[in-house]
């Protein structure tokens, strides 16, 4: 009966006279907005696509278990596979363990302005450019060695994982429920052990988190290793005091090669580089959901 | 100046209520004082009766969780209907269904019919922007744009709308002057809405909402962030307004629902137990449950 | 998982040692424990704080030479000869490749990045917005050398095939896009820029949209706003200062991007407006030079590179660090 009496120019049913307008402009932002995350997406795809298709070609045992040929087609990578994992491993040895302490800090002792200060510089850090890393490396190391080497790179790779383990690590403990703390210290256990016995092992899965992270972050990294750790023999070193090969500079190095059969293998060192990365990266990413899932969910 | 001592002046000047009742009477639904008190289940005649909300059947849902369970109800033109119950028991989401808020919230969905003046609310010729240009509503916490002045918290709805610069001046002063804020904020429309107290910020939201001219406003728990003689104000005011709007109003407060409004609705669980004059509600309730939950006897 | 939490319990009922040793020596162990993981954690902040130091001062330090040398016209100065004995060295053309590289990728990575934003907080079907967002910062985490490669041997190409004449018969009258083209140079590095940039720029934009307060955009939509005019009114004023800090951060990204840039951009001389051709930036000089610089003033030339390029990123990163610390009072 009510409808019976509405008329067609109800307010309601026509709405503000510029709506038409309006529900106009709300679509094509809508459009934007999805064509934008379309354009990013597809970048990321692209990029690995091209990396698939032009490197899976060439990769093969021998690419990855045999030295560098200097010119022409043939050798692998073998070499640079062995020396990154050395320089990386090495330089997780040195930022892990030095960012998890430097979070401990700020988080369960530092009052909370240096606490703020330090964060602060860690994030500057974080800022610095890497090739800038890389020339604080040559007169830290390279100038007084004499020579570049694996250890140089290493340094540098180092110092780029630091603040990236110390900020997220950070992230971690902020999250572990004071509740254990406190359970800890009321109970009449120092400070110390409370430490190494509950809150390091709950926040435990956060650390791997963001050392996974930070090593697919150095696995990549060039500029430091391009100043410390770029002048090598083909053939595989695997003392840190020499230089080594590594995969980021024989990317760069073949990447700028007039020989396309070095673009091939170019090719086909990123697509193993990119696999590790990604994969990394992913594993990482579940992991850190499950992480501050569990620790959320004990608050 | 104080905002406290300012509020607490304007709310115990017995001159306060006159100067209400000499504020011009909205074109639309004006009614003499004395027919408020007619008991609400007696519809007003038929012409000026613009505002009617009428809930038919309304099933309200957040995923698998029934909220609202086939309710009817009907907010009568020019009257205040409280809905009052214990917390959880949909009356909020009740509310939300009535200008399509609840749709907002993710997995929430609502079943029913809605009309305005007839109108169904869900209709597919009806826009959601019309509804609730039609449909105001205040919230429970204050929530002034934090970026504006109090002029543009006002202005914000007819902006949107494309009305001419002076319409909108004369709105927004008719706004504040409904909402009984002029004379606390006409020397500093320009100061940000988040500066005034907390009560005069609720009434910046309903001058907000009354801006664009609604013709139903709704009101979950206003107050329940307020102190009393804030409180207080808001309900002098939810008086005078009902002449201009139809008023629906959630809260908590049994005293509230007693003073302010002329229909009561008791929701329990998602039903609706009960709905009548506020004084029946309240001295001789036909459900028992009602009878229990108005003397206090659980809630 | 399951063996955290129970060592949680364990620690619980029993400190370790606790039989053994008396109470008054435990008491002095624990003292001694406490004070020592103190100093090492204490320590490692302060190695912290002096890697951040010694950067600033050897990279200052490496360039003394070069500073006395030249001073400030260094800046100015468009040439870089390392032919003895008349060698001179500015940093001008590099200051310039810098700017337009790093400036145009933000003009085009700043909307972008603004509009994933707002599609993953606000506009996407809620299932979409995880994997999406993962997608998008998963593109972070390609290797720079990697995205170099597929810039010099697939991007650079394509444009000089593509996209450069398209443009060139279009807006050739704009001095931007001139008549001479090629695979490498300004515009293969801008947009190499902008693919490493955008998911910088856009997870940390998110990270600002979702702070913003759930009441005011209630209270935009219960208005009868559409959710671009709710995103209008309540979402991008709110975030302004975040935004301006994210693009802030990915500024100091870009412009200290050094292996991508070197691998496309050419590596030439010279202010030219034209975006076709090569160029070169203050990181990719450094890399290219750095090693095999045959003279000191050369090297020390590379190093006031260095400390220009490290002026301008640690200052952009304090602002942008401080604008964020700042919100994140105000929102807390």
């Amino acid at each position: 009966m009510e409808a019976a009496s509405t008329p067609a120019n109800h307010p309601l049913l026509q709405g503000p006279p510029n709506l038409k307008r309006r529900r106009r402009v709300n679509r094509a932002l809508e459009v934007v907005a999805w064509v934008s995350a379309v354009v990013a997406v597809a970048a990321l795809f692209i990029v690995v696509a091209s990396v698939f298709v032009k490197g899976v070609g060439a990769l093969n045992l021998d690419f990855l278990t045999q030295g560098q040929v200097a010119f022409g087609p043939g050798g692998g990578i073998g070499n640079a596979l062995v020396g990154t994992g050395i320089i990386v491993l090495l330089a997780a040895a040195m930022a892990i363990p030095i960012g998890v302490l430097v979070a401990l800090y700020t988080s369960e002792f530092a009052k909370s302005r240096s606490a703020s200060a330090i964060r602060y510089v860690l994030d500057i850090l974080n800022g610095v450019p890497t090739i800038i890393t890389g020339l604080f490396v040559v007169v830290l190391i390279v100038k007084p060695q004499g020579h570049q080497s694996g250890f140089a790179g290493a340094v540098g790779l180092a110092i780029v994982m630091l603040p990236l383990v110390a900020r997220s690590t950070q992230e971690v403990l902020a999250l572990v429920p004071s509740s254990v703390k406190e359970a800890g210290l009321a109970l009449g256990v120092s400070r110390w052990r409370t430490i190494v016995s509950v809150i390091v092992p709950t926040a435990f899965g956060g650390i791997l988190t963001a050392s996974l992270v930070a090593v697919a972050r150095a696995a990549g990294e060039t500029a430091p290793l391009l100043l410390a750790c770029s002048i090598f023999p083909t053939t595989t070193v695997t003392d840190p005091s020499q230089a080594m090969a590594n995969i980021p500079i024989v990317i760069f190095q073949y990447s700028e090669s007039p020989d396309p059969s070095k673009h091939t293998q170019a090719w086909a060192a990123a697509l193993i580089l990119i696999l590790f990365v990604l994969l990394l990266s992913s594993i990482a990413r579940v992991f850190s959901a499950r992480v501050k899932k569990r620790l959320e969910g004990t608050r | 100046m104080n905002p406290k001592t300012d509020e607490l002046d304007v709310t115990i000047d017995p001159e306060n209520a006159e100067r209400g009742g000499t504020s011009p009477p909205d074109a639309r639904g004006f009614r003499p004082p004395a027919a408020t008190a007619a008991p609400a289940s007696t519809p007003g005649p038929a012409g000026n009766e613009v505002g009617r909300v009428e809930l038919k059947d309304l099933s309200a849902f957040y995923g698998s969780n029934h909220a609202v369970r086939g309710i009817d109800v009907t907010f009568e033109p020019n009257r205040v209907t409280a809905i009052i119950g214990p917390s959880g028991c949909g009356k909020s989401t009740m509310v939300r269904c009535v200008n399509r808020m609840h749709e907002e919230i993710p997995g929430a969905r609502s079943e029913g019919q809605i009309l305005l003046d007839g109108i169904d609310l869900k209709g597919p010729r009806v826009d959601v922007v019309a509804v609730r240009r039609a449909v105001g509503m205040v919230f429970q916490k204050p929530n002034p744009f934090p970026t504006m002045s109090v002029y543009d918290n006002v202005a914000a709805g007819l902006k949107l709308t494309g009305a001419p610069r002076k319409t909108i001046e004369a709105k927004v002063e008719d706004a504040l002057k409904g909402a009984g804020l002029w004379d606390e904020v006409s020397d500093r429309l320009d100061s940000p809405g988040m500066g005034l107290s907390g009560g005069q910020q609720q009434r910046l939201c309903i001058a907000r909402a009354l801006a664009v001219d609604p013709e139903v406003l709704l009101m979950d728990e206003p107050c329940s962030s307020l102190d009393p003689i804030a409180t207080l104000r808001i309900e002098e005011l939810i008086s005078q307004l009902k002449e201009r709007v139809t008023i629906a109003i959630v809260t908590h407060n049994m005293q509230q629902a007693a003073r302010v409004a002329d229909t009561t609705a008791f929701m329990l669980n998602g039903d609706l137990v009960e709905v009548a004059s506020t004084d029946k509600i309240f001295t001789n309730p036909d459900d028992e449950r009602t009878e229990q939950y108005v003397s206090g006897k659980f809630g | 998982m399951e063996g955290t939490a129970a060592s949680v319990g364990m620690t619980g009922v029993a400190p370790p040692g606790s039989g053994a040793l008396g109470r008054r020596q435990r008491g002095r162990l624990d003292r001694i424990g406490d004070r020592s993981l103190y100093v090492i954690t204490l320590a490692a902040a302060l190695l912290s704080a002096v890697v951040l130091g010694g950067i600033g001062y050897e990279v200052v330090h490496g360039a003394s030479a070069s500073i006395s040398h030249f001073g400030l016209g260094f800046i100015t100065t468009n040439n870089w000869d390392p032919v003895p004995p008349h060698e001179v060295y500015g940093a001008a053309s590099f200051i310039y490749g810098t700017a337009v590289s790093s400036f145009g990728a933000l003009l085009i990575a700043t909307p972008l990045s603004i509009a994933i934003a707002l599609f993953l907080t606000e506009l996407a079907p809620r299932r979409a917005r995880t994997p999406i967002g993962t997608l998008v910062e998963l593109l972070a985490a390609i290797p720079s050398v990697v995205l170099g490669l597929w810039g010099i041997l697939v991007l650079g190409p394509f444009l000089r095939d593509h996209v450069e004449p398209g443009l060139h018969s279009v807006l050739g009258w704009i001095p931007l896009f001139g008549g001479d083209q090629s695979p490498v140079g300004l515009l293969p590095a801008m947009l190499i820029l902008t693919i490493m940039t955008v998911p910088i720029v856009s997870s940390l934009t998110r990270e600002i949209f979702l702070t913003v307060p759930k009441e005011s955009k209630e209270g935009a939509l219960a208005l009868g706003a559409t959710r671009w005019e709710m995103i209008k009114t309540t979402v991008l004023p709110y975030s302004r200062p975040g935004i301006v800090a994210a693009v802030i951060l990915g500024l100091g990204r870009a412009i200290g991007e050094a292996i991508a840039v070197t691998q496309v951009i050419g590596g030439a001389l010279g202010i030219h407006a034209n975006l076709f051709v090569p160029a070169d930036t203050l990181a990719s000089r450094i890399a290219s030079n750095a090693t095999g610089a045959p003279t000191a003033l050369n090297l020390a030339s590379v190093f006031y590179l260095g400390v220009i390029l490290l002026a301008l990123s640690v200052i952009f990163n304090a602002v942008a660090r401080l604008i964020i610390r700042r919100m994140t009072l105000k929102g807390s």
